[in-house]
């Protein structure tokens, strides 16, 4: 083992360095010095991350992170989750978009907190948002956040956000094999959601084929099929929700 | 698009680092990227052109170290690499397995300074 060093970057913020192979104190520096380091890139966000995960645990919160492409149903998803559980579980929603608060004006409900955050160019939510997000919630009795990240399949597989529970959704339209050519994020999943099964017959999709290479890509998941606006599979998601909520 | 995050924090590091040793000029960077890391190595190296200008940086060699994913296997323990497809299936007892034990490295590994 190297020795350690602490850093600090121009936020403030500190950062651990494992240093090996230092040239010993008092000898000459030669003209070009190697030396190794570990320095994990995304250190910062994966403390911030953990800085949340402390947040929800101790407010007893279920954090989830629901990630997927473009246009899968994250937002029908939960504005049908809201109003089928949302009177029974107290629940609150961060949604993030790189533009507008569309999202967020389809999820307002009376008995939920919603708040938008738009990243400009940012592909991805981070650690950070969530936890600047979070001020603009209102938190008392809420027992489920629902994270909607930006629409995209590959940049928030990097990111932490402190959730308990990272949920993936790929739906009828996308095709069987997207969890063979996306695996990072399917990789990473807890829980995996095929979505739009009502639109099955119409788009002959093979439901066997996608869930076996889901289960090829992501054997750690628990997966189910539903459809937001046919409401098939949706008491199922329900029932992951309460077990989870149970657990904690 | 990340990459561009990523790589700014690794300059941030590599600066300290280099300014923190007294030297004048970082010559060679390296990089350990894990296949499922989610960072792509050319759109990292595009990122790098960006971000070093201008710094003690400025036309260094970027290496980027590719961590192959490797994962365990719950029923007989063997720790094995990740197939063709990054699919996880244990050689000896043919259970997929979703623990992975490297992969997805995302770290600064060494530098080439004077």
């Amino acid at each position: 083992m190297g020795q350690i060093t602490e850093y600090k970057d121009q936020d403030g913020d500190i950062f651990r360095v494992i240093v090996q192979g230092e040239p010993p104190a008092g000898a000459a520096a030669p003209a070009t010095r190697t030396i190794d380091l570990t320095i994990p890139l995304l250190e910062k966000n994966d403390r911030r991350a953990e800085r949340n995960r402390t947040f929800f645990r101790e407010r007893g919160l279920l954090a989830l992170n629901l990630v997927s492409s473009p246009g899968t149903g994250k937002t029908a998803l939960l504005e049908r989750t809201l109003d089928d559980l949302g009177r029974e579980v107290k629940c609150a929603v961060l949604v993030g978009d790189l533009e507008t608060d569309r999202d967020a004006q389809r999820l307002h409900r009376p008995h939920v907190s919603v708040a938008q955050i738009t990243t400009g160019s940012a592909c991805h939510l981070d650690a950070e948002m969530v936890a600047r997000g979070l001020e603009a919630l209102e938190l008392d009795q809420v027992r489920l956040l629902f994270i909607e990240n930006v629409g995209n399949l590959v940049c928030p597989a990097s990111f932490d956000l402190g959730e308990a529970l990272r949920v993936v959704l790929l739906s009828t339209t996308e095709g069987e094999d997207k969890p063979l050519k996306y695996p990072p994020i399917f990789k990473s999943a807890q829980v995996v959601l095929l979505t739009k099964i009502d639109l099955e017959d119409r788009l002959s999709f093979d439901r066997a084929a996608a869930l076996e290479n889901i289960r090829r890509i992501a054997p750690q998941a628990r997966v189910l099929a539903l459809s937001s606006r046919s409401g098939e599979g949706m008491a199922e998601w329900y029932q992951l929700l309460r077990g989870e909520l149970l657990a904690r | 698009m990340h990459e561009v995050g990523i790589m700014s924090s690794a300059m941030t590091a590599v600066l300290a680092e280099a300014r923190r040793r007294g030297a004048q000029r970082v010559h060679r960077i390296v990089l350990r990227v894990g296949t499922l890391s989610g960072a792509e190595p050319d759109a990292l190296r595009f990122a790098f052109e960006i971000v070093a200008q201008g710094t003690l940086a400025a036309g260094a060699e970027l290496e980027i170290d590719p961590v192959p994913a490797r994962a365990r296997c719950a029923a007989c323990a063997t720790e094995f690499d990740a197939g063709a497809g990054l699919i996880c299936e244990c050689p000896t007892c043919r259970r997929l397995s979703g623990d992975l034990s490297q992969g997805r490295e995302l770290e600064l590994a060494r530098l080439e300074m004077s």
